[in-house]
């Protein structure tokens, strides 16, 4: 059911772990849906210079953190930021429907997480695209 | 290489097909592949084939050979056993009583039920999978037509007090219907001695063939047929025999019932040592259902702070091929429903892992699937942001 990319993210996932001092945390997701999604974040000169991630999911969800984390790696913010869950989706090869919302998770987390440097920089966070987050950390799972 | 290693432990979801059964089937295919409702001596063969089964099956559960009806498997059992009795009987009453732990094949046929006008109760069980015999009592009303509880869980393998509940059934003239499908070869059965008036059974569940099964209808019992046509099952249930999946079952049920005293408790010894060991090497995990009174080989675990699926994505990897209710693997939003009728918090819920030991399982295969399950666990939590946070807590 999943591409071989998906597998291959999911068994051996890079960024995995956790930065004790870094310039910006995201976490999404819910336990109670089966997902959540942990983003660290470090910042030097608008460049992300390192990103980690822990992750409670399915095999997309880890896969998803996984390769979400790669593509940002080295970005300014600004690209970052423009990363989609579909590039994610892209990158992957694929996601079952059902698993798409790992995909937006993971760029949820990201968002997140970059907001939360803006934040501590004394900056104003950036608005979500169309005003709403997808993130399902309220009531129902999506 | 990892891969070409096979250790199966999903005996609930299906088992394999015994070859000894695979060699009395394959005879009605080409050979004597009569029509068994022709008059010629091809077709008499095919037809004492049939009745051969239905002793087979019959002496399994003591049941009559009149008594027991061919059908498509344990689904088709479990939809004409209620919507049978329901239609049936709807004169006398529309009050069905069931449980929230049944298999969908009942759950769903009661939603159905419910569009045409019937009502249900669902029993809830105790933490430990059980239906408490005062809750049944307590549930029947003047319009009660029907009690539907399954023998056995599977998915936490919880036995339940049948023959209670067939007494109480048989006292109030109440129809029992008891889904069988899991305990059959894992449960002595014996419909008479235990007041039972339906029994779904399933092949493919004891070494049997897929899409074979049968209903048990007691002599007298009073039950709509479900699919119409042709003469055959006396009427009951229209179709033209599948003589080999008969024959299959057949088989399949006179060796599952054969010694199964031994067989089960050597399963059940495998599985205890396979428990005992994932509770002395995996912290923080909880066994569902109830501690004796449950499935030979069944094992349903949740570990804290991770998912379901992907410890079965981790554990196939390694050849072991298991299942869980975690939401993610059924692509629906909830996880099991079984799980969360037992009170179990539905965080922990996500990360249940089920384990059902089998006939051809050895004690190497419960030595490797501890260690890689053990492997798994761990390489899951590493990644966990709620284990980071609980361990960050211990310190
Ligand atoms: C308790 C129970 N009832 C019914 C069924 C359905 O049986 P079948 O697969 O033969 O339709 C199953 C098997 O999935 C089961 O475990």
């Amino acid at each position: 059911m999943y591409s071989e990319k998906v597998m291959d993210h999911f068994m051996n996932p890079r960024n995995q772990g956790e930065i004790s001092d870094a310039d910006g945390v995201g976490e999404v997701g819910n336990p109670s849906c089966g997902d959540i999604m942990r983003i660290f974040i470090k910042v030097k000169d608008n460049i992300i210079t390192d990103v980690k991630f822990q992750t409670f999911g399915c095999g997309a969800a880890i896969a998803s953190s996984s390769m979400a984390t790669e593509l940002i790696k080295g970005k300014t913010l600004e690209e970052a930021w423009e990363m989609s869950n579909k590039a994610v989706v892209e990158a992957l090869e694929g996601l079952p429907p059902v698993k798409v919302h790992c995909s937006v998770l993971a760029e949820d987390g990201i968002h997140q997480a970059i907001n939360d440097y803006r934040i501590k920089q004394g900056l104003s966070p950036w608005e979500e695209k169309g005003g709403h987050t997808h993130s399902h950390d309220d009531e129902t799972c999506e | 290489m990892a891969n070409e290693k096979l250790v199966y432990m999903d005996h609930s979801a299906t088992t394999a097909t015994d070859p000894e059964v695979i060699q009395a089937m394959l005879p009605w295919f080409s050979e004597h592949y009569g029509n068994p409702s022709s008059l010629y001596r091809l077709a008499r063969e095919s037809r004492t084939a049939i009745e051969d089964a239905r002793k087979k099956v019959a002496v399994a559960i003591g049941a009559t050979p009149e008594e027991i009806f061919f059908t498509s498997g344990g689904t088709e059992s479990d939809n004409w056993a209620l919507i049978g009795t329901a239609f049936s009987h709807k004169k006398k009453g529309t009050h069905i009583i069931t449980t929230a732990i049944e298999h969908h094949a009942i759950l769903h046929t009661c939603e159905y039920l419910k569009k045409q006008g019937f009502s249900v109760t669902y029993l809830p069980p105790d933490e430990s999978g059980k239906i408490q015999i005062e809750d049944i009592r307590a549930a029947i009303t003047e319009k009660t037509i029907l009690i539907s509880v399954m023998f056995a869980n599977n998915e936490i393998g919880t036995i339940q007090p049948i023959h209670e509940i067939g007494h109480i059934c048989r006292e109030r003239g109440i129809i029992f219907h008891t889904d069988a499908v899991q305990a059959i070869g894992n449960v002595p059965i014996n419909v008479t001695n235990m007041d039972i008036d339906l029994l779904s059974l399933s092949g493919h569940k004891f070494y049997g063939p897929k899409g074979t099964g049968a209903l048990y209808i007691r002599k007298g019992v009073r039950i709509d047929s479900y699919l119409h046509g042709g003469a055959q099952e006396k009427r009951k249930r229209a179709g033209t025999e599948n003589v080999p999946g008969i024959v299959g079952l057949g088989v399949a049920i006179e060796k599952a019932v054969h010694d199964q005293e031994v067989k089960t408790k050597r399963i059940r010894d495998l599985r205890d040592r396979l428990l005992e060991r994932i509770f002395t090497e995996i912290p923080n995990c909880r066994l569902n259902g109830h501690k004796t009174d449950r499935l030979p080989g069944n094992i349903n675990i949740c570990f804290e702070f991770i998912e379901g699926e992907s410890l079965i994505l981790l554990l196939d990897h390694a050849g072991i091929a298991a299942s869980t209710g975690s939401a993610c693997s059924s692509g629906s939003l909830e996880p099991s429903h079984v799980l969360m009728a037992i009170g179990v918090p539905i965080e922990i819920a996500h990360g249940s892992l089920r384990l059902t030991l089998g006939h051809e399982n050895t004690e190497e295969h419960v030595e490797y699937v501890c260690k890689e399950l053990k492997k798994a666990v761990e390489k899951l939590r590493a990644m966990s942001p709620l284990y980071a946070d609980y361990m960050k807590k211990r310190q």
